[in-house]
């Protein structure tokens, strides 16, 4: 497609880190005048920080920059700031929406470049005073929403609209700048119903043939097949592969996306089958109103002892499952644990059918941060089962254990092996890897039948993930204890679980044993993709 | 058929938000309609009293609405306007500057004075997002400390006071009281107009329905449209390059900037200054009206503004002779206007944080239907 010698756009040798975790090595790409690539990958393989460097993102800056050279139009960039991208002629429409809701369409569309008119107090005071020239306003609007080719209601009021609108309504904004030569679309079919992607896809096709070049990112590699020109595949910080979309296929691009070595692919060989082993906890028709991972209607059982693993792409719901049983959000349907129904919205009610929780937010929920780790071990215990405490006067005075707690607590230490000063030590003074460690070991003190653990290794280093997982395994193996660990990672719950449910679209795609190939999981993740 | 209930709920949706917006003015046309006859005053004294009031107050209270349109919610930092707007007044009245012209220049030494205060406060409420009306109302509360520092103290020691009338014995100071005969209602008769036995402040009315023009006119500038941008998300503005800060404060700067002006207005017809009260309640009192004029933390009009003027000043007026004829306590009435003030604030924050949690449960409720729906299928 490209018809000159430079390319539109060159990304030469991008490397960036944060703080020395590598998260992209060595990106090469590039793009023509009117091309359009797909860029695909899964959660954490470096497609938003790439696309972020593009930007000129704050946050890349903040942590120390990138290597390598952003080349547009034979010329190297340096942005200092999203404006800068944006008045070189990128736009960036963004996964969540950037929309004013009480404004209309046309309104949004010319946020801060609208159009004015001079009059004698703008004179004195300043161009903010100038009057805005609706009649100009609306005639750019509708130019901007005839150049994407699909018909939305210039004069809607945003809170009004179907999320489909609102995503055109923020196309139609970066079509609106009259610079724009590259835009970025960061999954804009996520939210679409099946038949507005459909125009979205013409409209992409549209905009390439007027010139625009376009990075298409989605987990709908159907749209990337039917709509790019080339499909670029990012895994874990690396483009492992680059080819024209009419030579792929579906299944060749999910391989390249999860499949890792072959050599490490072997799933946990003591695999179990319980499929005969009573059911501990039945999930039936749950919907949980969690932002950005909204669960829908998903009807699930557990098995005594099993350790099952519900994994998925982040915003299809998987974290969704344990965070609304837990009561941690909004839920409805019927949850039954060893034959009894356990009430939803109701932290307590679950806490007490000895349910534990290792929740995703670490810092925000998992731990008291400012206290020491005995505390942070031992509180939910003495809290919820009266454990570490003496009881004076018949129980009327309950005095703290604290001989009992600095016992419990160096005893998880040492098997968890958290590295600490001293079980007095701040949580907060720990790293990422060891905080994680002592939510485990907060969650074992409670004595639960059933540990709902959510993303246990996300943001922990290589070292702590294989002892955590171990740390999991071995509670359940020597306890007996029902374990549900909801990761985004395949690899880490092929290695870890008996049974692997994977969510998608808010819903169970499918359950399949852990020794089930990545791919046949793969393509269940992308499978109901909403 | 899915899409005809979802009208449906839709509508009843609508009727129900415009009872919930609307329930506050109606309880107060409840009120006055039963506390009227009670009072037995006649319809002309009631008329009278009503636009005399009107012609006070309505200027100050649409020096609450930018504001509100830039998201900052109820301000009471326009207190600080009308403290400046005395200040103009008591050193005007010292220079022996009367009537209109004393007006004016009582305006033009509040402006700056304003703008200070107006800075000051705004730069506050930047650092305390989400939190501005409890914070400026604390704010009101510390520079009347300071207010009270310079009339109490500078003025005749420091800034030159000379006539004794207006002066503490002790030889510096601001009496507690400060007369204004010579400006008394100078601005209301200006243009001299009886009708039915009903007297109108003609140009006062003039120059409220001046600023209600330059309200309109202003919510079609640039910055009207920016405010009302950051009102509805500070970030999405920001990301859009416009400047939320600053347009923040500019919009309690033009706040404090017209209180000042309005405070001067409200003055010249009551006649007096009570030097060490009259901007203590008088946010308060504005806030009340307005939202008794069906306003909230978060939308506000002009008609907002009348109806509110009506109807809290109506209930001022019969509430005192109501109380007095039912329990023969005239007591009775003044308590319950400042109780009814309070009341009518605190039920407004109450709805505001109650309608944001329902339309969080609405949420809920539609993800559940989606799920009947899709089940009944």
């Amino acid at each position: 497609m490209n018809k000159e010698n430079t390319p539109l756009l060159e990304m030469r040798n991008i490397k960036k880190d944060f703080f020395g975790n590598q998260v992209l090595s060595d990106i090469n790409l590039t793009l023509g005048e009117g091309e359009v690539i797909g860029l695909v990958g899964e959660n954490g393989a470096g497609k938003s920080t790439l696309m972020r460097i593009l930007f000129g993102a704050d946050m890349i800056r903040e942590t120390g920059g990138y290597g390598g050279d952003v080349i547009l139009n034979g010329e190297v960039q340096n942005f200092n700031s999203p404006f800068d991208a944006i008045e070189a002629g990128i736009g960036m429409v963004h996964q969540e929406f950037s929309l004013i809701p009480g404004f209309s369409t046309t309104e949004n569309i010319l946020l801060n470049r609208e159009p004015k008119k001079k009059n004698l107090i703008s004179e004195i005071f300043g161009d903010r005073m100038n009057t805005l020239n609706r009649g100009e306003m609306e005639k750019k609007a509708a130019e901007a929403i005839e150049l994407m080719g699909v018909n939305i209601d210039p004069k809607m009021v945003i809170s009004d609209m179907p999320v489909g609108h609102k995503q055109f309504t923020e196309i139609a904004r970066e079509l609106s700048k009259e610079q724009l030569k590259l835009l970025i679309l960061d999954e804009p079919t996520a939210v679409l119903t099946e038949k507005e992607a459909e125009s979205l896809l013409a409209a992409i096709r549209g905009m390439a043939e007027r010139g625009i070049a376009i990075i298409f990112i989605t987990h709908r590699l159907q749209e990337i097949l039917s709509v790019c020109d080339r499909v670029v595949v990012m895994r874990d910080g690396y483009i492992v592969n680059e080819t024209p979309a009419k030579e792929s296929s579906v299944e060749q691009i999910t391989k390249w996306m999860v499949g890792r070595d072959v050599k490490n692919a072997a799933a946990s060989s003591k695999i179990r089958n319980y499929d005969n082993a009573p059911t501990i906890l039945s999930i039936e028709k749950l919907w949980v109103d969690m932002p950005g991972e909204t669960v829908r209607n998903v009807s699930l059982e557990v098995k005594e002892g099993e350790i099952l693993g519900i994994g998925g792409l982040a915003g299809q719901g998987k974290l969704g499952i344990p965070n609304g049983i837990m009561g941690l959000y909004q839920a409805g349907g019927k949850v039954t644990f060893e034959g009894r129904e356990i009430p939803l919205n109701s932290p307590r009610s679950c806490l007490d059918a000895s349910f534990a929780f290792v929740s995703e937010d670490r810092r925000g929920v998992g731990l008291l941060l400012d206290e020491s780790l005995e505390w942070n071990i031992a509180f939910p215990a003495m809290q919820i089962q009266n454990k570490f405490l003496k009881n004076y006067l018949g129980g009327l005075i309950k005095w703290r254990d604290e001989k009992a707690i600095k016992e419990v607590t160096d005893q998880y230490i040492e098997e968890l092996a958290i590295k600490c000063t001293s079980s007095k030590q701040k949580a907060k003074e720990l790293s990422g890897g060891n905080q994680q460690k002592v939510c485990l070991a907060k969650a074992f003190a409670l004595s639960p039948r059933l540990l709902f653990v959510s993303e246990p290794t996300r943001g922990i280093d290589v070292g702590a993930k294989a002892l955590v997982l171990e740390a999991l395994k071995k509670f359940n193996r020597e306890n007996g204890v029902t374990i549900v660990i909801v990761s985004s990672e395949l690899e880490e719950l092929r290695q870890s679980c008996d049974r692997i449910a994977i969510v998608s679209g808010g819903k169970i795609a499918g359950v399949l044993p852990a020794s089930s190939s990545v791919e046949d999981l793969g393509m269940l993740m992308l499978s109901q993709v909403v | 058929m899915s899409k005809n209930t979802g009208t449906k709920t839709m509508q009843k949706g609508k009727v129900g938000a415009f009872l919930r917006r609307g329930s506050v003015p109606l309880m107060f046309i409840v009120i006055c309609a039963f506390c009227i006859p009670m009072a037995g005053l006649s319809p002309s004294y009631l008329i009278n009293e009503i636009v005399t009031r009107m012609g006070r107050n309505a200027f100050l209270i649409l020096s609450l609405l930018i504001p509100i349109m830039a998201g900052m919610g109820l301000n009471f930092g326009m207190t600080l306007g009308a403290m400046a707007g005395e200040i103009g007044l008591i050193l005007v009245s010292d220079w022996q500057i009367v009537g209109i012209p004393g007006m004016v220049l009582a305006m033009i030494i509040s402006v700056p004075i304003s703008i200070l205060l107006g800075l000051f406060c705004g730069k506050i409420l930047n650092m305390a997002k989400g939190r501005e009306m409890i914070t400026s109302y604390i704010i009101s509360y510390f520079i009347n400390g300071v207010y009270q520092l310079v009339v109490l103290y500078l003025m005749g020691s420091i800034i030159p006071i000379k006539h004794t009338s207006i002066k503490l014995p002790r030889g510096y100071g601001i009496r507690n009281t400060v007369s204004l005969l010579d400006m008394r209602q100078k601005l209301d008769n200006l243009i001299p107009l009886t009708i039915g036995g009903v007297k109108i402040p003609v140009m006062t009315f003039i120059i409220i329905g001046l600023l209600c023009l330059v309200i309109i006119w202003f919510r079609r500038t640039k910055l009207g449209q920016d405010m009302r941008a950051v009102g509805q998300d500070m970030d999405v503005a920001r990301d859009a390059g416009i400047n939320v800060e600053r347009t923040r404060i500019l919009s309690i700067i033009i706040s404090t900037v017209l209180a000042g002006i309005g405070m001067v207005i409200y003055l010249q017809n009551m006649g007096n200054i009570a030097t060490y009260s009259s901007h203590s309640q008088i946010g308060m009192f504005c806030i009340a009206a307005l939202l008794v004029g069906g306003a909230s933390v978060d939308k506000a009009s002009i008609g907002n503004v009348f109806l509110g003027v009506i109807l809290f000043h109506l209930m001022f007026i019969v509430a005192p002779r109501a109380g007095a004829a039912i329990t023969g306590d005239s007591m009775i009435g003044e308590y319950f206007r400042v109780f009814v003030s309070y009341a009518v604030i605190t039920v407004a924050l109450v709805m505001y944080e109650t309608n944001k949690r329902k339309a969080k449960s609405m949420e809920s409720e539609q993800l559940k239907q989606a799920q009947l729906e899709e089940e009944s299928k």
